[in-house]
């Protein structure tokens, strides 16, 4: 152990243990001897399996955080949300039509949201929560998509909602919503896939292919680059 | 944490040469120099970090120890009494993992009509899939063609891919984005819905398309919802630990582990697709890595005992720039664009010591090289070594703010801890990224086993020696598609005979003919251990 390290007491699930005031939530459950299985994923803050809730030593105030991304703090009462027992319709996207009716019909929760913002508050990726639910209400699906991009699913806002709403579903329904029928596709795209089905590189990649080492060296070497 | 006094004067060192370095131009590497200092000290190239496998189809070829030891073990259920009769799960297709090939894979087979279960260690999604940051590959602009992409990717992995997968790579490419596209994941596009697309390294036209800095997570996401629309069935939490072949060979189930229960249970599949990424996690060489937490190369294990072969496992992708401070975020992958904007490498006397924009591979050695060789690296209090990477030049190049608009995301990371990059620079080290290899497959994604089909990082061949950023979230997709499709229709025609686990105990014994110390280890590994560490 580096000479640096504080030891602090925190308490997972209750339970006691001293462990280095430099770590993370996650290494110090590790550190503290769990082999963790469930609330670990990618551990560099793009998954959301670690969601976990903690309090500090007479403080009243849950906080929130991922295990991965949020330090130690002494005298911390913690426990790890790993799973939450969510909602999820289905559908399929392709028949669906981007509007707030057909949100509203996979997840009419919505309108029943009482506005006490309790899953903005509590988001670790400081997403405004409350808002693209707000925005999935009045079908401005474009910014209710754009709003929960960055959510990583972790459960914590459908855990806290006096509503049962389960905010991330509903933005990953507008997300896909907005992109398959509320952009245009991209025509080059098709373009290029119609000239592939049709063989017009057939030639080219064979030709490639079959070249020996020194003339696709050549080739490589002689390619011109975009600017 | 935030940066101690000791670093606090290390850096003032890096600020003292700032504003003379955003002037100079530094060289690049000409080809002897790059050759020089790959071969000297990229860790591929240290003799001493691999080792000849004794046993197996791949007797004699060289891998890292820390594979070598996994392979050169002992199956974690060889002592387990399996009634192989007693099948809990009857499909068609099983396939293993849940990231973005599995759920490509199994997506496919059931449009074959294919019963399909997926099964994956951790939750459906907690995968280096959803990691990826930068971008996908696919060269569907008018000056690019499946051709141009394909001299890049053979140039990018030094001619040593198999052109058969290339091939494929390329030409289905802009088919993977269209189904992307089709499905609704929300790529950066222009109004009129043309893809924004941008360079990416070794890229010779602007092929790269994002989701913002969240391009894996994206994908993933739109992935998973799509596997759970269709009705697939998903366990969670639930490993495959061994293969199971039936009497003429061929791959026709697995062993399942429940990774909280501890029960073992059996399933038959007429094919099997392995999609359980790839090995970070094995720490090769000691490295920190930026993969995810169930990175530990089991397939590799498991094929290469049911006799599968494996390729170009003696290459592993080193990203230049993982973090190696604060201590909390060590192996974080830091994103190439922060480089791309201008932040030069700098050791501890506060010179520049290497271009800021060589190839992945070249950058990561010479890092290797000022701290190893040179002695001028910065050793943090937990005893890593690291040089700055100064990002607080991008917005003297760039103007003010532009770190903060550019780099959001790791503005985030870093800020969390106590360290602000758009004032500091920040300390990193190579880290472990990318298994290029894996158990060779072919067009179809299957393997030399019957009726085992590997998709994603844990298939070799398509980049051979060194892969390209953005073909791995294109390969992931594309041969998820292929193997889906394939083994999804073979099922009609296939009947599995009786199963047994044969190959275990042949595999044993060949161990014990070569007389090979496990020294009690098992494997696969399934989670890597960091109980009672501090550093990760
Ligand atoms: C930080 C980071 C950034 C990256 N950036 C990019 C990028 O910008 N562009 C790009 O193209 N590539 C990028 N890559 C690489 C790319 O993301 C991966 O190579 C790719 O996503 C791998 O996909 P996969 O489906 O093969 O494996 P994964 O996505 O890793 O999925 C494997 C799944 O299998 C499961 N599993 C493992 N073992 C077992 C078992 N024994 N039984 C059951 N299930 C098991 C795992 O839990 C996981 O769910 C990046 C990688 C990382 C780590
Ligand atoms: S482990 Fe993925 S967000 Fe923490």
């Amino acid at each position: 152990m580096g000479q640096e390290h504080e030891g602090i007491n925190i308490f997972i699930m209750g339970k006691k243990y001293k462990v280095p005031d430099s770590l993370t939530i996650m290494n110090a459950m590790e550190y503290a001897g769990y082999q963790l299985v469930r609330g670990c994923g990618c551990r560099a803050g793009f998954c959301g399996a670690c969601a976990t809730i903690y309090r500090l030593k007479g403080d009243y105030d849950l906080k929130v955080g991922l295990a991965c991304q949020t330090k130690v703090e002494p005298e911390m009462y913690l426990t790890q949300l790993p799973f939450f027992p969510a909602q999820k319709s289905e559908y399929n996207i392709q028949e669906l039509k981007a509007t707030a009716e057909q949100i509203s019909q996979f997840y009419p929760e919505i309108f029943r949201c009482i506005g006490c913002n309790a899953c903005t508050k509590i988001c670790p990726q400081d997403l405004k929560v409350m808002q693209y639910i707000g925005y999935a209400q009045r079908g401005q699906i474009d910014r209710c998509a754009d709003e929960s991009f960055d959510c990583v699913m972790c459960g914590l806002c459908a855990s806290r909602c006096p509503a049962q709403i389960v905010h991330y579903n509903v933005g990953i329904l507008a997300r896909r919503l907005f992109s398959r029928h509320l952009t245009p596709p991209a025509q080059h795209l098709q373009n290029r896939v119609e000239e592939i089905e049709s063989g017009a590189f057939d030639k080219e990649i064979n030709e490639l292919m079959s070249a020996d080492l020194i003339e696709l060296k050549r080739r490589y070497n002689e390619r011109d680059m975009e600017a | 944490m935030s940066y101690t006094p000791k670093m606090r004067e290390q850096i003032k060192k890096v600020e003292a040469t700032r504003a003379e370095r955003v002037k100079q131009n530094f060289p690049r590497m000409n080809p002897e120099q790059k050759d020089n200092v790959l071969k000297n000290f990229h860790p591929d190239y240290i003799e001493a970090s691999m080792r000849a496998l004794p046993v197996g189809v791949n007797k004699g070829d060289r891998v890292p120890h820390e594979l070598a030891d996994l392979i050169e073990a002992r199956s974690r259920v060889e002592n387990i009494k399996f009634d192989l009769e007693d099948i809990a799960y009857d499909v068609d297709v099983l396939v293993v993992g849940g990231g973005g090939a599995g759920a490509s894979a199994a997506l496919l087979a059931q449009e074959q009509d294919a019963d399909v279960l997926m099964v994956t260690k951790l939750r459906f999604g907690d995968a280096n899939t959803v990691m990826a940051q930068g971008g996908i590959q696919g060269a569907d602009k008018e000056n690019d063609s499946p051709a141009i992409h394909y001299l890049d990717v053979m140039g990018g992995g030094h001619y040593t891919n198999v052109p058969e997968l290339v091939r494929a790579l390329t030409m289905d490419a802009p088919i993977a984005l269209k189904w992307l596209e089709y499905l609704g994941t929300m790529f950066d596009k222009f109004e009129d819905g043309t893809m924004k697309s941008i360079h990416g390294g070794g890229t010779s036209r602007k092929r790269m398309h994002s989701a913002r800095d969240y391009s894996g997570a994206e994908i993933m996401r739109t992935l998973r919802d799509e596997v759970r629309n269709r009705g697939v069935r998903v366990i969670e939490f639930c490993s495959v630990v061994e293969l199971l072949l039936d009497e003429d060979g061929k791959c026709g189930g697995a062993i399942l582990y429940n990774m909280e229960t501890g029960e073992y249970e059996i399933a038959r599949a007429k094919t099997v697709i392995m999609a359980v990424g790839g090995s970070g996690r094995l720490h090769y060489q000691g490295f920190p890595t930026t993969n995810h937490y169930g990175a530990t190369g089991d397939g590799l294990i498991m094929g290469y005992r049911a006799g599968a072969k494996l390729a170009f496992m003696n290459t592993i992708q080193y990203h230049p720039t993982g973090a190696a401070y604060p201590p909390q975020i060590l192996g974080l992958l830091i994103t190439e664009k922060v480089r791309g904007l201008g932040a030069e490498p700098v050791n501890i006397d506060g010179a520049q010591f290497v271009f800021h924009l060589e190839t992945r591979d070249v950058e990561a050695s010479a890092i290797i090289r000022e701290v190893k060789q040179n002695g001028k690296g910065v050793t943090t209090p937990t005893g890593m070594v690291g040089v700055w990477l100064d990002s607080p030049m991008i917005d003297i190049i760039h103007g003010p703010g532009t770190i903060e608009k550019e780099l959001p995301a790791m503005v985030r990371q870093f800020a969390r801890f106590g360290v602000d990059i758009v004032r500091d620079p920040m300390l990193i080290y190579p880290a472990l990224h990318y298994q290029n290899g894996g158990l060779l497959i072919d067009e179809n994604g299957m393997t030399n086993v019957e009726n085992l089909y590997v998709a994603g990082e844990g298939a070799g061949g398509i980049h051979g020696k060194n892969r390209l950023m953005g073909n791995s979230l294109l390969d992931i997709v594309v041969f998820g598609r292929r193997a889906g499709k394939h083994a999804g229709a073979r099922v009609k025609d296939i009947t599995v005979k009786k199963l047994n686990m044969d190959h275990v105990a042949s595999y044993h014994k060949e161990l014990e003919d070569n007389g090979v110390d496990t020294a009690g280890r098992v494997s696969p590994l399934l989670l890597p251990r960091y109980t009672h560490r501090i550093d990760e």
